[in-house]
């Protein structure tokens, strides 16, 4: 059709896309022709049945994509309508899901959607709103891609003038004639419009769309460990390339510095590795920063009982840092070395816990090896504290999955916690009697069917007592008082004073979970 | 230090290539060259610090001995607490050395009684005094007779548990000075407290006052100047930005209660040049560091941190991975080839062959150009400087204002070729006499310390041309002719006369003869002109420069000055950089399907807003995975989420949390908000 000749097809940035759909959400949405027709787009599997009912299957190709893009706005210019009618975030369903099949239908395994926006305008032209006639044009990619060339020609030392490059590399080659597209939003702007509104703009699809909506630990380790490791010779030709560092890792520890090494991937088998054929002999403490529940006190309580084995205890952390600092000079020729994976960790952020560890690296005879994995992980240090550790950073990119690291995460996204939390109730309320799990069930429902109201903060003890006699299950307050603490010591209940001064009771796991739980009691 | 570096270049090519003990030997002249660095610099920043450190010295000798004073006024001086307010500047790193000896001179000199409390250790004022009273008196133990140990430590425990009050430390002092004044005459003899013996200042050291909570500190105060009658109290403020904070943090009712003298501290930018100049443009250490690396440690000290003491971190660093032994293979085998290239082409073919085969020939020819490298150095450096004092009153300084910029130049090229070269010249061309006089006589001083022959005979040349300048009396008249024009003009003559001879007059001044003056300053210009140009050509023209030089600037930049974040992205939007893989090999700035599942993840979700919805990226992936396993696209399974596309989805979203681009959020169900925006 004449249309195709017109149409480019582009990769839009979000931003982008955003913002031409909300121009058009207002005045279109009147116009609700063909919602079968979208419906039928928005799955892509669904969207090729369609396509090759329609066409010849050899012309699959570009052509099929175009058709998408013409399906979506622009081919319905002949017929004088607008499809622009979808709701916002349907859009955004489309961006990605015509991310995806662009990455995954070329053929030659790469994406090409990044055609040089140069020569078009950036921004949709658009001739008034009869015509409607989109272009989807992104300044995305283009952006990005400068960005990268920049940003990301780490290897090669090449000659740099001025301070600033010799710092950070100018582009090795600017991409020969592109003028700086005017109206290329700065990252300011990007910042802006992706926080600019509180309005969410993403569909409403959820997980429960699927077969499985959750996947609990179990199964998803015993996934994962069916699937093939791809890249297995790279990661460990990568590995080994690490690895003849080692020497050179050990001697700048014994001048004084101490290592950190960061890239993407998992630097835990690398360090471990590194451990055991250059720290056997050494007095040396592993430390697991990723570990939920670690803290300066046990990584001191370690260094002061097992390293140095002293008896005593401290009154507080900067008193064992003094006693241990004061030991390691008292005796120059011990050398302990001490080895933090993650010491962005969760639990090792804290500023009180780098100062201390940045006293202890500066001890000339404590050698500290660490590594980092967050993005915004060097924001941790002050300038002090970094010239306290005397951090050597080593770029270790090791794509090794960040298998032990992520297992503790209990927010792995919806999927995990509920499944956990699950399991730890039942656990719980099987070692009790009838009538506690009756009184913790009592409350269950009654959260269950507040799950609603934004304002409930949880069941005050009057009303649970009151209930609690209407079912049988109490015959004093105080049997009642006993039983909830005994729920708050296996954790299974909060309690928050509200501000009449009544203590009321909540059950610190999310409404799905709860609805699960009271299904499984049910079933038993 | 001369004779080690002979040695310790002779050991490179005696050699030649790697072996056990070889490379120990190398080891430990590296470490002895550094330990000699790191020596020197210590002793040179003590100068540097010296005034400031000594000021602060007399400040508290005087204050401890105008105590005794009876006089009206230091009565009334005597209820305030004598303050130095120490303006450090914000290079904050560097501080602590600099406490450092402050609190060991004073120990040494003035009173055993010296606390240096952070404010990071003193949350609350019950901190603050623990740390005070702790301090002080362990200070007193360790300096103290051995047998008088034991008692002091216990008592310092029981204290410590006991109460924690300033009168106890009161009590403690008391008991202390009357102690050591009727003390042995041996131990007094250890503890070199000249003035004041038996009653030295409590000195208490707040490094970074800025830090202070206001609330503990004025407490402090008010309490400490209760007990100032007593005990000899003293502070010293460590100040980072401007004796003002004091005002800010203290009301007038406890600022009166101190008596405070300003100290400024040397500024960073002056430490580090005299750093430089005697570190690095000196031949006694034959590091050397390119211009990049050079370029790479100043931006790091002018946009980073001020830290003198990061930039010589930064020399180290390169002094170990420089002087390690593979580096040093490396570098021998570059040599042979670098003999044998184009620049050392006047070389006949036999003697080329002989280099190539001949090991001895090899070494004595290596000897030979190390001995020029070294010779080099040693002219370069004076010829620099001479070069310095010439160009930096010029202005808008072509040449740059501190020596290090002009260093730069010539490290970079050929000076003489340069354009800021030339603006000089012709500015030096201009000068006056007097200032030309001035800083060539600064040029002898320079060179007067210098002992290599040719900078002997320059030194005669320059005094000659000095001497020369100084002879030079009123001009002798050239203006004759001129004059007598000019004369002529007066006389009647009619307008096309007139504009004859006045462009004959002008064509003659342009023509004129030089006057002596003039032509001395050509002279002597076109003499520097000479020195600059055999002097200062840059290392890399000079062979075996490889030797002394340190070149690899990114090595530095990215041991110095990582930047992580930057490397996560790259490894996530380009695997292929680090996974050489081929299918994994893309056109610019895309992925590739194939690629690892949280680069794909990661290059999704960096097309979604705020928030992410789970299932339509989990959708978005499935898709791109299904196609990489080469699937039917046409069967109805494409793009299908099976258990192990999700499992393989949850692993790389968790992965990405990790790493800090998501995190879950309860706005929505099933959304994650981004924590990052735009294309990365």
């Amino acid at each position: 059709s004449s249309a195709m000749d017109v149409l480019e097809v582009k990769f839009i940035g979000d931003g982008d896309a955003l913002e031409h759909i909300v121009d058009k959400h207002e005045g279109v949405q009147s116009s609700s022709g063909s919602v079968q027709k979208m419906v039928t787009l928005k799955s892509p599997a669904g969207r090729r049945a369609r396509q090759d009912t329609d066409r010849d299957s050899d012309e699959h190709g570009l052509h099929g994509e175009q058709d998408y893009v013409q399906a979506l706005g622009t081919d319905n210019m002949d017929e004088g309508r607008s499809y622009l009618f979808f709701s916002i975030f349907e859009h955004i369903v489309f961006v990605l899901a015509y991310i995806a099949s662009e990455l995954a239908r070329t053929p030659a395994k790469t994406v090409t959607f990044s055609t040089t926006p140069d020569t078009e305008p950036s921004t949709p032209t658009r001739t008034g709103h009869s015509e409607k006639k989109v272009q989807f044009v992104s300044t995305t990619p283009h952006r990005l891609r400068k960005r990268m060339t920049s940003e990301f020609n780490i290897e090669e030392e090449e000659p740099s003038k001025g301070l600033s490059a010799a710092l950070y590399k100018t582009p090795a080659k600017k991409s020969k004639n592109t003028p700086e597209p005017l109206n290329q939003p700065s990252m300011v702007e990007e910042y802006f419009e992706a926080h600019g509104s509180s309005k969410v703009l993403t569909s409403d699809r959820t997980l429960q769309r699927l077969n499985t909506p959750k996947l609990d630990r179990e199964t998803l380790v015993q996934l994962l460990e069916g699937k093939p490791s791809c890249y297995s010779k790279e990661i460990q030709q990568l590995h080994n390339k690490h690895r003849a560092h080692f020497s050179k890792w050990m001697l700048q520890l014994q001048l004084g510095f101490s290592v950190l090494v960061y890239g993407l991937g998992s630097k835990k088998a690398l360090l471990e590795d590194f451990r055991a054929s250059h720290m056997d002999r050494e007095i040396h403490l592993v430390v697991n920063g990723f570990f939920p529940s670690i803290t300066l006190k046990s990584i001191l309580n370690a260094l002061t009982c097992e390293v140095l084995e002293h008896g005593g205890s401290f009154q507080t952390p900067s008193d064992q840092t003094q006693y241990i600092a004061q030991t390691l000079k008292d005796s120059p020729d011990l050398h302990v070395y001490l080895l933090i994976h993650n010491i962005d960790g969760l639990m090792l952020r804290g500023e009180k816990t780098q100062s201390a560890l940045g006293l202890l690296a500066s001890l000339p005879n404590l050698h500290l090896v660490a590594s980092i994995d967050h993005i915004n992980a060097p924001l941790v240090w002050d300038q002090f504290q970094q010239s306290q550790f005397n951090w050597l950073w080593w770029e270790c990119v090791t794509f090794q999955h960040y298998v032990e690291e992520t297992s503790y995460e209990n927010s792995l996204l919806v999927q995990q916690t509920g499944a956990l939390a699950l399991a730890s109730l039942t656990h719980v309320l099987r070692s009790l009697t009838p009538n506690a799990r009756g009184i913790f069930k009592l409350l269950v429902k009654f959260q269950l069917e507040n799950k609603d109201n934004p304002s409930y903060t949880g069941l005050s003890f009057q009303d649970f007592y009151q209930r609690c006699r209407e079912a049988f299950l109490v015959n004093s307050d105080l049997t009642l008082r006993t039983q909830l603490t005994e729920f708050r010591d296996h954790k299974l209940i909060r309690t928050r004073k509200g501000a009449d001064g009544v203590e009321y009771l909540l059950v610190a796991v999310d409404a799905s979970t709860l609805m699960d739980f009271l299904e499984n009691e049910e079933g038993d | 230090s001369k004779k080690r570096k002979a040695a310790s270049l002779e050991d490179h090519f005696t050699h030649g290539c790697e072996g056990a003990d070889n490379s120990q030997i190398r080891f430990k002249l590296c470490q002895a060259l550094w330990d000699k660095i790191k020596a020197d610099t210590e002793v040179l920043q003590d100068e540097l610090y010296r005034k400031i450190l000594d000021s602060l010295l007399d400040f508290t000798r005087k204050c401890s001995s105008t105590r005794r004073h009876s006089d009206w006024a230091s009565q009334m001086r005597a209820s305030e607490i004598p303050t130095a307010a120490l303006v450090l500047g914000v290079n904050v790193p560097d501080h602590d050395m600099t406490f450092q000896s402050l609190s060991e001179l004073l120990q040494q000199s003035v009173t055993p009684f010296v606390a240096s409390v952070q404010a990071k250790e003193c949350a609350a004022l019950k901190h603050l005094m623990k740390r005070v009273l702790e301090r002080i008196m362990g200070t007193v133990v360790d300096v103290d007779d051995e047998d008088e140990e034991d008692v002091e430590q216990t008592s310092a425990q029981l204290h410590k548990s006991v109460h924690c009050s300033l009168s106890t430390l009161c009590d403690w002092y008391s008991s202390k000075t009357k102690k050591s004044s009727t003390g042995t005459p041996g131990k007094r003899r250890s503890s070199p407290v000249k003035d004041d013996p038996q009653h030295p200042p409590v000195v208490i050291i707040f490094k970074d006052l800025e830090a202070f909570s206001p609330k503990v500190l004025q407490d402090f105060i008010l309490i400490c100047s209760r007990y100032i009658g007593r005990l000899p109290l003293m502070f010293i403020f460590g100040i980072a930005t401007s004796p003002s904070t004091i005002q800010h943090m203290l009301p007038h009712s406890v600022s009166s209660l101190l008596c405070i003298e300003l100290f400024q501290s040397l500024s960073c930018t002056q430490h580090l040049a005299t750093v430089i100049d005697k570190l690095i443009l000196t031949h006694q250490f034959p590091f050397k560091l390119n211009s990049k690396v050079m370029q790479v440690l100043i931006s790091i000290f002018l946009f980073h941190d001020f830290s003198v003491r990061n930039f010589i971190k930064g020399i180290q660093v390169q002094s170990g991975s420089y002087m390690s032994p593979r580096s040093v293979c490396c570098a021998v085998r570059r040599r042979r080839l670098c003999i044998c290239h184009p620049s050392r082409e006047k070389q006949e073919a036999q003697d080329q062959v002989n280099l190539l085969t001949n090991d001895a020939h090899l070494k004595v020819l290596c000897q030979k150009l190390v001995k020029h490298l070294c010779k080099y150095h040693k002219n370069y450096n004076p010829v620099l400087r001479c070069l310095h004092t010439l160009s930096s009153n010029l202005p808008r300084y072509p040449l740059g204002k501190q020596l290090r910029e002009l260093h730069f130049i010539c490290l970079e090229k050929n000076v003489w070729e340069s354009e800021e070269y030339h603006t000089a010249m012709k500015l030096l061309k201009v000068q006056s006499k007097d200032e030309l006089i001035a800083s060539l006589q600064r040029c002898v001083d320079i060179l007067q310390l210098v002992k290599s022959k040719k900078m002997k005979k320059a030194l005669v040349q320059l005094k000659e041309l000095l001497a020369k300048f100084m002879q030079l009396d009123a001009p002798p008249s050239t203006e004759d002719c001129v004059t007598s024009r000019v004369r002529n003009l007066q006389k009647k003559t009619d307008l096309f006369q007139l504009q004859k001879t006045l462009l004959e007059m002008n064509e003659s001044r342009r023509a004129k003869k030089l006057s002596p003056f003039e032509s001395l300053r050509n002279e002597t210009l076109e003499f520097i002109d000479g020195l600059v140009k055999t002097h200062l050509s840059p290392p890399e023209s000079h062979p075996l420069y490889e030797v002394c030089y340190y070149s690899s600037s990114t090595t530095v930049r990215r041991h110095l000055n990582a930047t992580p974040r930057t490397s996560i992205q790259a490894a996530l939007s380009c695997p292929y950089y680090y996974l050489q893989n081929e299918s994994l090999k893309t056109e610019d700035g895309t992925v590739s399907n194939a690629a690892p599942d949280i680069c794909i993840a990661y290059k999704l979700h960096l097309e979604c807003g705020r928030l992410i919805n789970l299932y339509d990226w989990l959708e978005a992936y499935a898709t791109v995975v299904s196609a990489a396993e080469a699937n039917n696209p046409d069967s109805t399974d494409f793009g299908k989420v099976e258990e192990v596309k999700h499992a393989r989805f949850i692993q790389a979203v968790s992965e990405l949390e990790f790493l800090g681009f998501i995190k879950s959020t309860k706005q929505k169900t099933d959304h994650v908000a981004r924590l990052t925006w735009g294309g990365c």
